[in-house]
C-alpha cells in the first residue's frame, strides 16, 4: 500500500438523524435538561463572579419579571412586543424567505405612527386619528417589506441584504425626521401624551397584550389551515414544486412579505402609539433582530413562540435584576444569557444530527 | 444545512446587536488618575489640581427607611455613565448609605423603560429617583406627576422651571468655567509658541471636535476660546462636529482635518480617545474632556476638565433626609466642587500655568471675572444685547440649569453643523 494513497479520515462527523428517531415525549425531555443545565452553569458562574450564593441568583431573576404587579406587566408588555416582531417575521421565514428587515418595517411602522401625531394630532379628532394612525403604520411596514419581496420576486436580487440595508435607510429616516422636526435641536422628540391608543381600564398594556394575542392565534390559524399558508409551506419546501403544481411563486412572495410588513407595522403602531408617545432611532431596540431567535427557536410555530418570547423576555428581565441587584456589570448578564441561549441552540443542534466517533479509522484507499 | 446556516446567520445578528449597542464605549487610558504621577529623569509630569479638592461632609443624619434609585442611560463600559456611577459612588460612600439604601439601574432606554425603570424603583422604596440622559426627561416627569411625594432629579434636562411639577428637578454644572480654565492653559501654550518663534501671533489657531452642533457642545466651546482669548488675543479657532458623542474613528479624523488645517492646538468635546490619540501622534498639544489621557498622551495632553456629579448627589440625599426642598434648577460650579479639573501636565504646558490657574480660579470664584463677559466677544462685530445679558454679562445656566449660550462669536469658525 502506497503511502500517498492514504486518505485522511476525521475523528468524527455527523449524521443527520432520521425523522422520528426521537419521540416527542424525549424531545421535550431532552429540552428540559439543557434548560435545566444552562440555568445551573449560568447560575454557578453568575454566582461565583458576583460572590453570592446560586439560589440568590435565581431568586434575584425571578423577582425581577415576577416579583411585584408593575414588573408582571412590564413582562407581558416585553413579551407581546416582541412576540408581535416575531409573529411578523414568521411567515417570509416559513416560506425561506430570509427578511431580517424586521427592525427597519417596524420602525417606519412606527414612523408613520409618530408623524401621523405630531403633523395631524391637533387638526384631527381621536377617533378619525386613530384610524390614520393605524393605516398609516400598516401601509409603511408594508412598502418597506414589498420593496425588496418586489426585488426578489423578478429579480430574485438577495433578500437577506436587501432587507437588512432597508434597515438602516428606516433608522435614517428616523434620525432626519427628528432633526427637521424638534425644534429645540436636541434631537429628542417630547412624548405626546395627548394622542395615542386607548387605554383599557388602569392597564395601559392590556391592550397590546390583548391585540398580540389575538394576532397569534390569527397567524397560526392562517398559517397551518388556510391555502395560502399551505402555499407558503410548498414555496418554502421547493419552488419548483411550488410552480409545478401551479403556485404563483412571485405572488406568494408578495403577498407573504406584505403581511410580514403589515404585521410589523402593527408593532410599530403598538410601540409608538400605543406605548412611548416619541419615537427615537432605537424606538424597536433590536426586537427585529431577536424576533429572527424567537422564531427559529420555536420552529416558526406561533404558539411555541409564546414560550420562546417569554423565554428570551425573562433572560433579559432577569439579567437587569440582577446587574442591579449585585452591582455586577451588565457584561456578567449578557455572557449568561449567552450560555443559556447556547445550550437551547445547541440542544437543537443534538436533536436533528448526531456525532459519530470514527474509532475504526482505517486507512481508505482509493 | 441552510437551516443550520440561518440559525447561525440570526445568532450573529442578535450578537452583533450586542456588539452595536454597546459599540465599545470603553476609551483607554482616561482613568481618572489625578494623582500626581512620578516623574522621571526628562520628564516634568503631573501637577496637583489648580482647583482645591472638595471633600463630601456629612452633617445630617440618613433615616433608615431612605433609599435612592439612580437610572442610567448606558453602563460603566461608558465613560459618561461612569462618570455618574463613580459619583454615586462616592457620595453613597462618603455618606454611610447601607448596602440596601440605594440602587443603580443601568443600561435604560430612554423610552417608556424609563418611566417603568423609575415605578419600579418608586415601588422599591425609593425616596429619591435620579435618571441621567437627556431623553429621559418626559420619562420622569411622567413618573414625578404620578408619585407626588418622590422626589425626581434629571441630569441635563431644561423641563423643570417649565412644567411646574413640585418635586421633579434639573440639575447640571458650570462646565463652561471648567472649560474657561482649561482654555487660559491653552492660551498660555500659544503664547509659549508665539514667544519661542514656532508661530506668529496670526497663526495661532486652536482646532475644536465638536460632538454635536447643540448649546451644549457650543457653550462649552466658546468659554474654551474665551478662556484662550483672555491670555493669547490674537487666538482664532475651528470646530469641527463629528455627529456622535463617541466615534473613535470620526473624531480622530476631524482632530487630523483641523491639525492638517494648521491648528496649533486641539481640544474635544466628545467621549472616545480618537482627538487626543491624534494630537499624540502628531505632537499637537491637546486640552482634554472627562479625565486625564495623561496616560496614553505623555507628550502632548495639557489639563482636563469634567462635571462631578457627587456633590448633587450629596446634596439631594441631604434634602432628601432633612426634608428640606430641593432647587428646581441646580447648576453646581467651581465652589461646589462639580467643576473639577485634573492636574496639569508639565511635560506639555507652558511655564507657570498652575499658578495663572490657580489665580483665574480665585477671580472666578469673587466673581471679578465672568466667562461670558459681553466686553470681550461679539457677535457679526456687534455687542451683544438680549434678555439673557444683564449688566454686560451673558447669563448662562441661570433661568434653567443646562446650558443655553448658543451664539456664534467671532473668532471661531464652523467648518461643518451636525445635528
Amino acid at each position: 500500500m502506497a503511502k500517498t494513497d492514504k486518505k485522511h479520515t476525521p475523528l468524527v462527523h455527523i449524521v443527520k438523524r432520521d425523522q422520528g428517531a426521537i419521540t416527542w415525549q424525549n424531545r421535550i425531555l431532552i429540552r428540559a435538561i439543557a434548560i435545566v443545565l444552562a440555568l445551573l452553569v449560568s447560575g454557578v458562574l453568575v454566582s461565583v463572579l458576583a460572590d453570592t450564593d446560586p439560589m440568590k441568583v435565581y431568586e434575584s431573576m425571578i423577582s425581577g419579571v415576577f416579583g411585584t404587579e408593575r414588573r408582571r406587566w412590564n413582562a407581558a408588555q416585553s413579551v407581546a412586543m416582541l412576540l408581535c416582531v416575531s409573529l411578523a417575521v414568521t411567515p417570509a421565514f416559513k416560506m425561506k424567505f430570509w427578511n431580517i428587515g424586521a427592525e427597519g418595517q417596524a420602525l417606519v411602522g412606527g414612523l408613520a405612527c409618530a408623524a401621523v401625531m405630531f403633523f395631524l394630532g391637533e387638526s384631527l379628532p381621536l377617533p378619525l386619528l386613530l384610524v390614520v394612525m393605524i393605516v398609516a403604520s400598516v401601509v409603511a411596514g408594508m412598502i418597506w417589506a414589498l420593496l425588496p419581496a418586489v426585488f426578489k420576486a423578478f429579480w430574485n436580487t438577495n433578500e437577506t441584504l436587501f432587507t437588512l440595508m432597508m434597515n438602516y435607510v428606516a433608522t435614517q429616516l428616523v434620525a432626519w425626521f427628528l432633526k427637521q422636526y424638534v425644534k429645540n435641536g436636541s434631537g429628542v422628540m417630547d412624548v405626546m401624551s395627548d394622542y395615542g391608543l386607548p387605554m383599557i381600564g388602569e392597564y395601559k398594556y392590556l391592550l397590546n397584550v390583548l391585540l398580540v394575542a389575538l394576532l397569534t392565534v390569527l397567524v397560526y390559524i392562517y398559517l397551518k389551515y388556510s391555502k395560502q399558508g399551505y402555499e407558503i409551506s410548498v414555496v418554502g419546501e421547493s419552488e419548483n414544486t411550488a410552480r409545478y403544481i401551479g403556485i404563483n411563486v412571485k405572488k406568494v412572495v408578495i403577498r407573504t412579505m406584505l403581511i410580514s410588513g403589515a404585521l410589523c407595522g402593527v408593532a410599530g403602531l403598538l410601540l409608538v402609539g400605543g406605548t412611548n408617545h416619541t419615537i427615537s432611532t432605537t424606538t424597536v431596540g433590536g426586537r427585529g433582530f431577536t424576533a429572527i431567535m424567537v422564531s427559529w427557536l420555536a420552529k416558526f410555530n406561533p404558539l411555541f413562540m409564546v414560550l420562546t418570547t417569554f423565554l428570551i423576555i425573562f433572560l433579559e428581565q432577569g439579567s437587569k435584576q440582577l446587574t442591579s441587584d449585585f452591582g455586577i456589570s451588565s457584561s456578567v448578564a449578557d455572557i449568561s444569557t449567552g450560555i443559556i441561549l447556547l445550550f437551547i441552540i445547541g440542544c437543537e443542534f443534538f436533536l436533528q444530527y448526531r456525532i459519530v466517533l470514527n474509532r475504526n479509522r482505517k486507512e481508505v484507499t482509493k | 444545512m441552510k437551516r443550520l446556516f440561518a440559525l447561525l446567520l440570526a445568532v450573529v445578528m442578535v450578537l452583533s446587536l450586542v456588539a452595536c449597542g454597546n459599540k465599545a464605549e470603553e476609551p483607554k487610558g482616561t482613568e481618572a488618575t489625578e494623582a500626581t504621577k512620578a516623574p522621571e529623569a526628562d520628564k516634568k509630569g503631573m501637577t496637583e489640581s489648580p482647583l482645591d479638592a472638595k471633600e463630601i461632609t456629612k452633617d445630617f443624619e440618613i433615616k433608615d427607611d431612605f433609599k435612592i434609585g439612580f437610572i442610567c442611560l448606558h453602563d460603566e463600559k461608558s465613560t459618561y455613565d461612569k462618570n455618574f456611577i463613580d459619583a454615586a459612588k462616592e457620595a453613597i460612600a462618603a455618606l454611610g448609605l447601607k448596602e440596601n439604601q440605594y440602587i443603580i439601574k443601568t443600561n435604560i432606554p430612554e423610552g417608556d423603560e424609563c418611566y417603568n425603570a423609575a415605578a419600579d424603583l418608586v415601588d422599591q422604596g425609593c425616596k429619591v429617583v435620579f435618571a441621567n440622559s437627556f431623553g429621559h426627561e418626559d420619562f420622569m416627569l411622567k413618573a414625578a406627576k404620578e408619585f407626588k411625594d418622590v422626589e425626581f432629579c434629571h441630569a441635563t434636562g431644561y423641563k423643570a422651571h417649565l412644567e411646574n411639577v413640585a418635586n421633579y428637578h434639573n440639575a447640571f454644572a458650570s462646565i463652561y468655567e471648567g472649560r474657561y480654565l482649561a482654555g487660559i492653559a491653552a492660551g498660555m501654550k500659544l503664547n509659549e509658541m508665539i514667544k519661542a518663534g514656532k508661530i506668529t501671533a496670526e497663526q495661532a489657531k486652536m482646532g475644536y471636535v465638536g460632538a454635536f452642533t447643540y448649546a451644549e457642545v457650543i457653550s462649552g466651546y466658546s468659554s474654551f476660546y474665551l478662556g484662550a482669548k483672555s491670555v493669547c488675543p490674537s487666538v482664532t479657532m475651528d470646530v469641527q462636529f463629528t455627529g456622535s458623542w463617541y466615534d473613535a474613528t470620526e473624531e480622530k479624523n476631524a482632530a487630523e482635518a483641523l491639525i492638517a488645517k494648521n491648528c496649533v492646538l486641539i481640544s474635544q468635546h466628545a467621549d472616545s480617545m480618537g482627538a487626543p490619540g491624534a494630537c499624540e501622534a502628531a505632537k499637537v498639544p491637546n486640552v482634554s474632556y472627562n479625565g486625564a489621557t495623561y496616560d496614553a498622551c505623555p507628550e502632548t495632553f495639557i489639563v482636563s476638565s469634567r462635571i462631578n456629579w457627587a456633590p448633587y448627589f450629596a446634596y439631594i440625599i441631604k434634602c432628601a433626609n432633612t426634608d428640606a426642598k430641593i432647587d428646581t434648577d441646580w447648576c453646581g460650579g467651581i465652589a461646589e466642587g462639580s467643576v473639577v479639573l485634573t492636574g496639569i501636565n508639565e511635560n506639555a504646558a507652558a511655564d507657570g500655568t498652575l499658578a495663572a490657574l490657580k489665580a483665574a480660579v480665585e477671580d472666578l470664584k469673587t466673581g471679578k471675572v465672568k466667562v461670558f463677559d459681553t466686553k470681550n466677544f461679539t457677535v457679526e462685530g456687534k455687542a451683544v444685547t438680549g434678555d439673557n445679558v444683564v449688566d454686560g454679562i451673558f447669563e448662562e445656566s441661570k433661568t434653567q440649569s443646562a446650558p443655553y449660550f448658543d451664539l456664534k462669536i467671532d473668532g471661531i469658525t464652523r467648518l461643518n453643523e451636525k445635528f
